[in-house]
This record gives structure tokens, sequence and C-alpha cells, in this order.
């Protein structure tokens, strides 16, 4: 460890240890958080780490704070993250609206277990990649990631920093519980090797700052709090000063620049793996720990001679619906291998439009796929 | 335009402070906000803080909108979360002065967990609470500090629960600073206030604050004129008064004062401690 | 899967069995620049109860991070041992604490039975069983070297332990090595 408590190296982490560290390597210095298995070894880490970098952990009340306080220290000019799982994530809706309303980078870390209600504490899911599209009341866009290991919860966390900061809004986490708690190697880089998206500043002084006029790629620059600025910040609807305006008109601006703001810039967003889907019949659409579950099927399906592709959603919103359209023209069906009962697997349907099946291959969780289970919906979709 | 009409009066010593284009605020006649966020903003003014960095932090309800009328860095953030959303600020950059201006609705009824924790955590802020028994933004319904047998649109034959004595409950949680005043002392309250910013730790103080639209209306106090006369003949000075005794009655004695000055370890903690 | 070689550790909570798995993922990474995955079976007892720790180490990227059936089943309780022997290959190779774990007759394949518990005790402290059962497991499948395993054992237990721990792992791969392990 350097003076300043960077590290640099290969290490043997698990899930959670790495997502700590992706934090930290990407500048973040404030963790507020409520204990919650299986994402707690994510704030142990950070109640270890964040002192020897020169940052601040706390340990709030309930996850309502957790959401809130995370919001105040962005203001406050910090890096800020939060981790949790379901039963949490249910209670930060309520923050997350309120930072995407006020713009706030922060990113929400999900170790998604099995639910819904306290489910299955110490068991793996992923019943909630809906509510993270959709959690929060009204109508909004988000950005949401699904790592595949460790070394994928590393660097996609560092990913999910940059892109709060680009696009000023809480970037979503989505990982796993099988993920979280899985040791592997872990290489992370030294410090000049990661690149860190900076705070968009103000480019004006003070006494013309305007919270909320944005830059051509609709992002407005971000002042923090005790900098002169002396802005006016509300979860109400509001105008380019920041004020409140309840009227239609205002809305209407508002909420198509914070959707447009994602949707216009989906295509720099969006990042997909593929492998085989030219000449394919069949493409097994999956992420997270699925995803590798899936290979062992995409493996014996190859061996006995289909033509199955393996396409894998690394960003799940925005949902990368061209590629998938595009996917849909030439193959018979998408087969989707999910921990729930159908919730990525309708987005495919959605983008595939007819085009293509879609064979959602549901889990309720507390357990990943039998790849066998995969394997047998592979050969019925191309029968 | 109203704005138009305003400026007119020509400046108030205190439009330094305000976001004087959004006024006229948008409480009522008679309400006591506008005197308290007056008070609050003197004794910002009288305590020489730095106002670039000083911030408010405001939740949702009447007394919400008051971090949308002062010119410092201000957030008007979800309903009860003020005190957590101010905590996170506070760590961020220990070197603002964060000030809580929220009602009793927000900060002891939805907020009621984060109080009590921001105290036993003794967050170094301001919290200013504004008790007017009632919420008022949502029409005059029954709060956590309606008087047992108070009359609200939703306890229409009078509140059977106990309220909250607020000052009662964050000192239990470890306040290092609690006072109680009502919008008939304006001196007193101003004087309290400079002492609460210039307090470490946690510092709360509750104003007891006319709704003469819904509180006033429904108890027999119809103007805000009845409430401050009210307050005037029924309030009873009692510094560091046992804390158990100043529940609120519907008729009964205000008391109020200075009722905790302590000093004790708050958060952030200052540099040099912590390993910090 | 070809390349993978899976090792299922097992036992009850307490014993140091994860730790012995976590120790085994990392002497294959951190140490010998290989791949591992190391999974434990999560339940909501802190200490008691069947437990398990699974590795899988490959040369290759390890895809699929589960074991069906794993190339080694190291076993340090009764419960443990019944719970997981179901789920083995012919060709498993099964190691059990002898003093812990008494084999199913009915099974055909015979186990290769070990004094970890019994050579922990001898050094002193019944903590150092589960390295004791590293340094065994590391001369009978030579799925690792020996430094990458030692030099694991050294960052992961308290410093002040790290002289009883290498002895520990010296006595366990010498009990292997008197069974013919070695040759």
């Amino acid at each position: 460890m350097s003076s300043t408590g960077q590290i640099s190296g290969e290490f043997f982490l698990s899930g959670d240890e790495a997502c700590a560290e992706g934090a930290l390597a990407a500048g973040c210095r404030f963790f507020a958080g409520y204990p919650i298995t299986p994402a707690t070894e994510i704030a142990e880490h950070m109640s270890d780490r964040l002192p020897e970098v020169g940052g601040t952990y706390i340990q709030m009340e309930d996850e309502l704070a957790s959401m809130a306080a995370v919001l105040g220290a962005s203001w406050g000019g910090l890096k800020a993250m939060t981790a949790t799982s379901g039963p949490g994530f249910s209670l930060m809706m309520e923050n997350i609206g309120l930072g995407l309303m006020l713009e706030t980078p922060c990113v929400v870390v999900n170790m998604q277990r099995a639910g819904p209600s306290t489910g299955l504490p110490t068991m793996t899911g992923q019943g909630d990649m809906m509510q993270a599209r959709w959690g929060s009341h009204g109508p909004y866009s988000i950005i949401a990631l699904s790592p595949a290991s460790p070394q994928e919860l590393f660097d996609l966390t560092i990913k999910a920093f940059n892109l709060s900061e680009k696009y000023r809004l809480p970037v979503l986490v989505m990982s796993e519980e099988s993920i979280g708690h899985m040791y592997e190697k872990v290489t992370i880089p030294t410090r000049e090797k990661i690149n860190i998206t900076p705070r968009r500043k103000p480019n004006v002084p003070p006494q013309e700052y305007l919270p909320y006029v944005p830059d051509d790629d609709l992002v407005p620059p971000m002042a923090i709090a005790g900098e002169g600025y002396r802005f006016h910040v509300t979860g109400l609807t509001h105008d380019e000063r920041g004020y409140p305006i309840m009227t239609a008109e205002a809305q209407d601006k508002l909420v198509r620049r914070l959707v447009d703001k994602i949707e216009k810039n989906r295509n720099a967003i969006i990042e997909v793996e593929e492998d085989g889907i030219k000449g394919a019949d069949v493409v097994v659409c999956s992420y997270g720990i699925s995803a590798r579950v899936a290979t062992v099927a995409i493996q014996r399906a190859r061996a006995l001679g289909i033509r199955v592709g393996m396409f894998r959603l690394i960003t799940v919103w925005p949902f990368p619906v061209e590629r998938v359209r595009e996917i849909a023209k030439n193959i018979k069906a998408f087969v989707v291998p999910e921990i729930n009962y159908g919730q990525m697997a309708l987005e495919v349907e959605r983008a595939a439009a007819g085009r293509a099946k879609t064979i959602l291959i549901p889990h309720m969780g507390g357990a990943v796929h039998d790849p066998e289970t995969i394997l047998d919906a592979i050969k019925q979709a191309v029968k | 335009m109203k704005t138009t009409a305003i400026a007119r009066i020509g400046a108030h010593p205190l439009d330094e402070y305000l976001r004087t284009d959004r006024l006229p605020h948008i409480w009522c006649p008679g309400c006591g906000l506008g005197m308290i966020l007056g008070t609050v903003l003197r004794a910002i003014d009288k305590s020489r803080l730095d106002i670039d960095r000083t911030t408010i932090v405001s939740g949702i309800g009447c007394t919400g909108r008051a971090a949308g009328y002062v010119k410092l860095d201000s957030f008007h953030v979800t309903h009860g979360r003020a005190l957590p959303f101010a905590t996170g600020l506070k760590l961020a950059n220990p070197n603002l002065k964060v000030v809580v201006f929220s009602g009793d609705g927000d900060l002891a009824a939805i907020g009621g967990n984060h109080l009590i924790h921001a105290a036993r955590r003794n967050i170094d802020m301001t919290v200013i609470c504004v008790n007017n028994f009632i919420y008022g933004m949502t029409g005059g319904q029954l709060g956590p500090t309606t008087p047992e047998m108070g009359r609200t649109t939703t306890s229409r034959k009078g509140n059977t629960e106990k309220p909250f004595n607020i000052p009662y409950l964050v000192g239990a949680a470890g306040a290092t600073y609690v006072a109680r005043w009502t919008t008939a002392h304006v001196r007193q309250m101003e004087r309290t206030f400079i002492e609460a910013l210039q307090k470490k730790g946690f510092s709360l103080v509750e104003v007891i604050s006319p709704c003469p639209t819904y509180y006033g209306r429904m108890n027999e106090q119809a103007t805000g004129l009845d409430q401050m006369r009210y307050y005037r003949y029924n309030s009873v000075v009692k510094h560091f008064a046992n804390l158990a005794d100043v529940d609120i009655s519907l008729d009964g004695q205000i008391i109020v004062g200075k009722f905790i000055d302590i000093d004790r370890p708050y958060l952030p903690a200052p540099k040099g401690e912590n390993g910090k | 899967m070809a390349n993978n070689y899976e090792i299922r550790l097992c036992g009850y909570g307490g014993q140091g069995i994860i730790l012995a798995g976590f120790i085994i993922g990392q002497a294959a990474t951190v140490y010998e620049h290989r791949n591992a995955v190391f999974i434990q079976d999560y339940g909501p007892e802190a200490r008691g109860g069947a437990c398990r720790a699974d590795v899988v180490i490959s040369d290759e990227p390890v895809l699929y991070p589960y074991i069906d059936t794993p190339d080694v089943l190291m076993a340090m309780s009764q419960e443990a041992y019944l719970k997981y022997i179901p789920q083995i290959r012919k060709d498993t190779l099964v190691i059990i604490d002898e003093d812990l774990v008494k084999p199913e007759t009915a099974n055909a394949r015979k186990p290769i039975p070990m004094p970890a518990r019994r050579i922990a005790v001898e050094l002193g402290r019944l903590a150092v069983a589960n390295v004791v059962m590293l340094g065994f497991l590391t001369a009978v499948t030579k799925a690792l070297s020996v430094d990458a395993v030692k030099e694991s054992i050294l960052a992961s237990v308290p410093k002040n332990t790290g002289k009883l721990n290498l002895s520990a792992f010296e006595e366990g791969y010498a009990s292997a090595l008197k069974l013919g392990a070695g040759k």
C-alpha cells in the first residue's frame, strides 16, 4: 500500500471487496450504509479502508438515511457511494429519486438476494432488475451495470462513478450475492492507469451561475456547497435557476431533459459482450452470474452442433434495444435465463418485437440455474 | 408582476440573504415562518458567519420552503430526510456551517428516527424546528406534536395520542444544546440562534409558531394575532427546566428557555482527533 | 471444464474450512498467477452446522464457477461428510479426518484417512487443524506448489502465528508422504 492508501497488484478478493476497492480507486471518499446481507462486506471493507485514504465512513440508522447522506456528501464535494440488497434498495428508492431530480452523482450497489421481502438473505437472486429501472416514482431514465465477476465488479464500480459524474445521476451497480461472495483474482492497476472522470465544474463566475443550464450533451455543470455559488436546488419541479416552478410546461421541459440526457447518449453508455452471434440460430441473452452459468450450456450446445450465440448485458439500463432488434432479424429465438420470474426477458421481447421468439428460463432464486435447463431451452429454440 | 411591487418598497436589510426574485413567499398571513426565517437570517448576519460556507437544508412542508427563499447554498430535499442529507453534507465538508430548517412533522414524524440518531451522533449542525402542531401544507392534519385533544382535519373530535415533547426527546438522545421559544420571543430567539450557531455539536431550537389557517382556526385561536397573544400570556421562561415537564398541552403554559447547554464529542471530529 | 481442478473442503463452522479454501484460491491466483474461484456455502449460523468451501483452479479463466462433483473432497466432520459424499464421481479423491469421520462402508471408494485434528492437538493448537489439512492436501493432490501454499498461509494468518502454521503445514505434508503420497 502506498502512503496515500492506494493499492495495486494482484489480489484474491471477494466481489464485495473488489467493489469497495473499485470505489476507492475511482476516488470515492464517502460511504454511508446500513448492514445487510450480502452487501455488508462492502461496508466493512470501506470502514477499514476509507480512513486510510482520508475518506469518511458512516453507518446510518437505515437505508433512507444512507441514501440521503450519500446525496448530501456528493453536494459537499465528495464522490460517494452506498451498498445494499433488496430490502434496503426498496428504502433507497425515495432518495434515488431525489438524486435523479437534483442530478447528483453517486453510486448505489445492489447485491441482489432472493425476494420478495426478506426472502432468502444469504442466497442469490436477480429479482430487482425492473426495480432498478422503475423503482422510484415518476418518469426518469437510469444507468445500471451488471458485473459477472469480482474483477468486473472492480472495473464496473469505477465505470459507475465515471458515468455518474459524466451524466450527473445515481448509477446503479446491480450485482448478486453469487458474485459478491465469490472470490477470484482481481488485478488492481496503478492509479495512473485508471481513468477517472472528474466532476463537471461550473465555467461561469458565481453570480452568473444557474444550476440547471445544461451543456450541449444536456448535462449541467455542478457547483458544490461552500464555494460561493449560493445556489438552490429542490426536489420540486424546477427551472434552470433551480427554483420551483409548478407548471406542466416546466415539468415537461425538465423531465424531457432528465430522460434525454441518458437516452440521447445511450450509444456512448451501453456496453455489451457478444460471442458467436453471426450465423447463430439462437442467442442466449443474459447478465451477471446467469451469463456465466449460461456459458456451460452454450459450450454443450455448440458441441452438439447447435449454432448458438451469447449476448451479455454489461449495461442493463439503458437497455440495448437497437442491437437486440437487429440480432432478432437473423435468429429464431432468444433464450433468457435469469434468476427471477421474467424481468429483462420482457425487455428482450419488447426489443425483438416479434422478429424472434423470446424464451424465458426463470429461476425463483436461492441458487443459479442448472446449465442443463438452459441447454434444453436452446435445443427447443432451434427446433 | 408582484415582485416589481415588492421592489418598489425598497431594499430590506436582509436582502443580501434572500432570493428577492422569489418573493412574496407562499406562507399565509399570520403564519410565524416569516418571523422565524427573518430571525435566523439576522442571527447568521450577527454571527458574522462566512455566508459562502453557510448552507441551509430543509425537508418538506410549509417550513421546508424556507430553503428556497434564502440566498445561500440551500437544499430542499425529501420529506423527513433533511437531517441525513445534512449529515452527509457536513461530513463531506466539515468547514460548512450546516443549518437544518424544518417543521415538526418533517423532523419528528417521518424524520423522527433521523432526529434521534443525529442527536445521538452529535453531528455538528444547528436544527431549527418550527412547531406549529399540525401539517399545514397538506391541509391541517394531525401531527406528532398536536397536543392532546387538539383538533385537526384527521382528529376532528380531538387528538387522543400523546404528542412528542421534542426538547425532552432530543435531550435524551444526546443533543448538546436545546432551547425553545415562541414567535412572541423574537429577541430571545435571535440570541438563542446566535448561541446555537456557535455551539459545537447538535443544537436544536424549537420555535412554537402560529398556523392560524389550520391549527388556530380549529382550536379557538382563529387569527395569528390570537395565537401570538396566547404565547405572550402563557409562556413561562424556565431555563434548564426539567425536560420531562416541558410538555405542551392544548390550553396550558408553554415553558420556554434554554434547556440544555453541554459539551461532548461531536462529529465530524475536529482535526487531530480520531486519527484525522 | 476439462482443465479445471475442483476441490471441496467441508466440515463444521469454526474449523477454519473457509479460511483454508481462501488460502488455496489465493495460492493459485496471487502466488501461482493462475485462475481460481472460491465459493463458500453461506448459512445463517456463524458457528456449527455443515460448512463448505469450493475451490476451482484452472490455467484458463473459470467461466462456470460451481462444482457438481469435485476432483477431491476433504471432510472434517461426519455431518458434512454425509452431506457431500453423494456428490462425488468414481474417481473423486476422498480425504477424511480419521478421528472425526467414520466412512460409510457401503460407499465403494475407500477414503484416505488423515490425522489433521490429532496433529494439531500435538502442536498445541487445535485451531491449526485446517492448515495441517492443507499440507496433506498439497502433498496428495499436487494441485499447487508448496511454496505458493506456504506464502498464501503466511499472508492469511495472524503474524505471530506464522511459524506455528508453517509447522502445521509441514506436519500435514509429511503425514501424507508417510502414506506414500509423494511417490
